[in-house]
């Protein structure tokens, strides 16, 4: 379930008493609700689902686990071990 | 779309497909719970391409799919009252009730709406004051907190003649009756990342402990399935069975706590039956009593409702990963994406119809 | 023509100079008929239309085999960003002729139109079809009217059927593609059905995409001066590349493999697929061609194809095979493979 895509937020302005905004998606425009996510400026990126943001998107996060993806193999050149290197990154002692 | 079709770059896909096969020494059966993420491994082929032996075994994630037989009924039977204009997603249309779908009760002259929001269905209800607008409520936790604001939305704006046909199910009790099974083979979970988004992750620790299996919160894109697997198959390997989150950048620990109040402000949790898998306990949501005005279960009084499932349909068995789409005798044959004998072989990511229209060709090879 | 009033008894009104709206006495064949053609269609088609009116057109007979094409529109809504129904209705049908290869020549224009539809809509439409067919350099040479009680019809459909002239030696058809040809598309996959969709009730969004409906005859025309050997041109309309590719297949009892990495589809389509839910590939495309040639006269086709207004984004997106027969087969970014499947119905946004 939950085809939710990633948006931008154009503007934010008020309909009958709720919060919406205008969400670019890559060049489709939409209305989106923001009651759930009542804080997001203009320029941030908010997921998407059924006409709602249900989160914000973490653009740091998604770049960084980017970079995580480039960076595979290479650090286990360094490193030696897979599985250490994994539960380091899920945050538990091997 | 930025932040969406990086996660498909084949370059970084290959790295992890190598990492898979790097770590993989045995076999393991994963389950993927969320019908979107089925849908994104069969249409992008990542199930071909992992080791053999590490199976998808594909979850009861699709909520068009496990809505209820009587639910379907219900809905027909009120789309066919003359007066009603009846809003629905657009996954529900095809789906076979026990005599027929909302697609030929359209045909037939019922005014039946495809929308894309709830909010949609209710500005229909503004519009045409004259007429009786009702909305399925169907969906996991991750469309419950949009019907939730759009109960509050009609009760705020005073909306008389709007109502919703609410059916919503709950993924972390599906994974325990899952895991229940006794012929369960599922050693993994991919577990549903934007259902996550809202719900958050703390409803699945218990679960990791009780049933000692990893459950990786995982996004859509074919490098958020793999980077799933990935940590999944890496914890398998060296013996853990912890939650971790693979989605990070849409999913908090806390999820969405402004959603989570109003859903427990608009629904209570109930037992529900899933489609072809039978009774969950607290598997499901319903509209408070606070809120029984706005309930088109209540306002239209569907009574000599007969079920009657295909006796040929095993999409339960599909639903719970214990057989595979192509394992159904029928599969193909009496049941076709044209002429379904359950919801599986309907929806876009049921597993049935993922197979059917994606994989009938090596499934054609092999027999 | 009987200068009495309406056929349609006591339940029309009268006749009057300027009606904002159809009504049925537009449809009786009367003196209301009349002055609809007068008024509202000979002046909206332009030069695009022959001035006699008698029941049926008279035309000198072209040397050659005649083609013969017929099509009713009845998209919903009428106007999207690039076009209308009237557009549609004459690209359309003179794509259908051009699909065999044929020059389109002479259209017939047939309305069935709801009462109370605003005579500014209608002449809106009939404006485009003066322009289209000016454009396709075809001429609208016979028509009809007739209008529905206000609860039969919804708006506006046309039904257009076209004339056009086959030259000798030539044999283009869905059955004629055989292992080994090139599989080519002439450009952006999905454009039309997103504009449309972009403006239908209950999924509106903003977009700058506009429909691709034109002409395809000159291209077409182009195509076949390199002096290929086209084996089958399919213009991928209703059900998109995905239905198109699946009726050659079954056609011509071969297998397609096609590259998903060579589908020329646009972000901006597939961004608005992806909000929606939709696959592109059964995406209705109204101004595109898929040809199927020898592999050796794919390079000489992609060329002429480019160099044409209507041509530049062609591709070569696949190719036939003698394995599994009827089955067209995508290769997808990661390298797998699935099926890619007739569509069943229309395609439907969804949530899942």
């Amino acid at each position: 379930m939950c085809l939710a895509v990633p948006g931008r937020v154009l503007s934010v302005h008020d309909e009958a008493g709720t919060v919406m905004a205008d969400v670019d998606f890559g060049g489709a425009r939409k209305k989106v609700c923001l009651a759930y996510i009542p804080d997001i400026e203009v320029g941030e990126y908010v997921i998407v689902h059924v006409g709602f943001a249900i989160q914000r998107l973490d653009e740091a996060s998604a770049l960084e686990t980017l970079a995580t993806f480039e960076r595979l193999g290479i650090l286990e050149e360094e490193f030696g071990d897979g599985f250490e290197l994994a539960a380091r990154q899920a945050g538990v002692q091997p | 779309m930025k932040y969406l079709d990086e996660f498909s770059d084949p370059d970084l896909a290959a790295k992890l497909f190598d990492q898979i096969h790097a770590t993989v020494t045995r076999p393991w059966a994963l389950m993927e719970v969320c019908g979107g993420q089925t849908h994104s491994i069969i249409r992008h082929g990542i199930d071909q391409l992992l080791p053999e032996g590490l199976e998808m075994i594909h979850g009861p994630g699709c909520p068009v799919c496990v809505t209820p037989l009587e639910t379907i009924d219900r809905a027909l039977a009120i789309a066919r009252r003359p007066e009603v204009i009846f809003c629905s997603f657009g996954d529900m249309l095809r789906v076979p009730g026990s005599s027929d779908d909302l697609f030929t009760v359209k045909s037939e002259g019922g005014d039946v709406r495809v929308v894309y929001s709830p909010l949609d269905a209710l500005q229909i209800a503004v519009d045409n004051l004259d007429a009786e607008v009702v909305f399925f409520g169907i969906g996991f936790e991750t469309t419950a907190p949009a019907n939730a604001m759009t109960v509050l939305e009609a009760r705020r704006r005073a909306i008389p003649n709007f109502s919703l046909l609410v059916s919503h199910v709950r993924v972390p009790p599906a994974i325990a009756a899952i895991m229940e099974s006794p012929s369960c083979r599922v050693q993994g979970f991919l577990a549903a990342g934007h259902v996550c988004s809202v719900m958050g992750t703390g409803e699945y620790p218990a679960l990791a402990a009780r049933y000692g299996v990893p459950i990786v919160v995982t996004g859509f894109e074919p490098l958020d399935i793999l980077e799933g697997i990935r940590r999944t198959v890496l914890q398998l390997e060296s013996g853990r069975a912890e939650v971790e989150n693979a989605y990070q950048r849409a999913v908090p620990d806390a999820g969405n706590p402004t959603a989570i109040a109003v859903l427990r402000q608009v629904f209570e949790v109930t037992d529900r039956a899933w489609r072809g898998i039978g009774m969950i306990p607290e598997s499901g949501w319903r509209l408070a009593s606070a809120y029984a005005d706005l309930d088109a279960e209540l306002r239209f009084a569907v009574t000599g409702i007969r079920t009657a499932e295909s006796p040929l349909c095993r999409s339960g068995e599909v639903l719970q990963g214990l057989i595979k789409p192509h394992e159904c005798p029928a599969f193909g044959k009496e049941c076709t994406p044209r002429h379904p004998l359950g919801a599986t072989m309907v929806s876009s990511e049921g597993a049935c119809a993922a197979y059917h229209a994606y994989r009938r060709l090596e499934l054609v090879e092999v027999s | 023509m009987s200068e009495e009033l309406d056929f349609e008894g006591w339940s029309c009104p009268l006749p009057l100079r300027n009606t904002p709206t159809v009504v049925m006495g537009h449809g009786g064949g009367g003196a209301m008929s009349a002055e609809l053609v007068e008024s509202l269609f000979l002046p909206a088609y332009g030069g695009a239309a022959r001035a006699e009116l008698g029941d049926s057109a008279v035309l000198p007979r072209p040397a050659g085999r005649l083609a013969f094409s017929t099509d009713s529109y009845v998209v919903k809504p009428m106007f999207f960003p690039g076009g209308c129904i009237g557009d549609l209705a004459v690209n359309g049908t003179v794509n259908d002729l051009a699909m065999s290869g044929a020059q389109p020549l002479y259209l017939s224009t047939a309305f069935v139109i709801a009462e109370g539809t605003a005579m500014a809509d209608l002449a809106r439409v009939a404006t485009a079809m003066g322009k289209a067919a000016e454009q396709a350099g075809v001429q609208l040479v016979t028509g009809d009217t007739k209008v529905v009680d206000h609860g039969s019809g919804d708006g506006i459909y046309v039904n257009t059927a076209g004339i056009g002239v086959v030259p000798d030696g030539l044999h283009i058809g869905p059955d004629r593609a055989w292992p080994g040809d090139v599989v080519i598309v002439s450009g952006d996959l999905g454009v039309h059905g997103v504009a449309v969709m972009s403006r239908r009730e209950g999924l509106e969004f903003d977009t700058t995409i506009e429909s691709d409906t034109a002409p395809l005859h000159g291209l077409v025309a182009d195509v076949l001066a390199t002096g290929a050997e086209v084996h089958v041109l399919r213009d991928p309309t209703r059900g998109g590349l995905a239905a198109t590719l699946n009726e050659v297949a079954a056609a011509s009892q071969v297998g397609i493999v096609v590259r998903e990495r060579d589908l020329p589809i646009p972000a901006d389509v597939r961004d608005a697929c992806g909000l929606l839910g939709l696959d592109p590939l059964q995406v209705a495309n109204e101004g595109k061609v898929v040809a199927v040639v020898p592999q050796d006269d794919a390079d000489g086709v992609l060329d002429a194809m480019r160099r044409h207004p209507a041509g530049r984004g062609a591709q070569a997106i696949g190719t036939c095979v003698a394995e599994h027969q009827c089955t067209v087969v995508l290769r997808t970014g990661l390298g797998a493979t699935r099926v890619l499947d007739l569509p069943i119905g229309e395609q439907l946004p969804r949530i899942c």
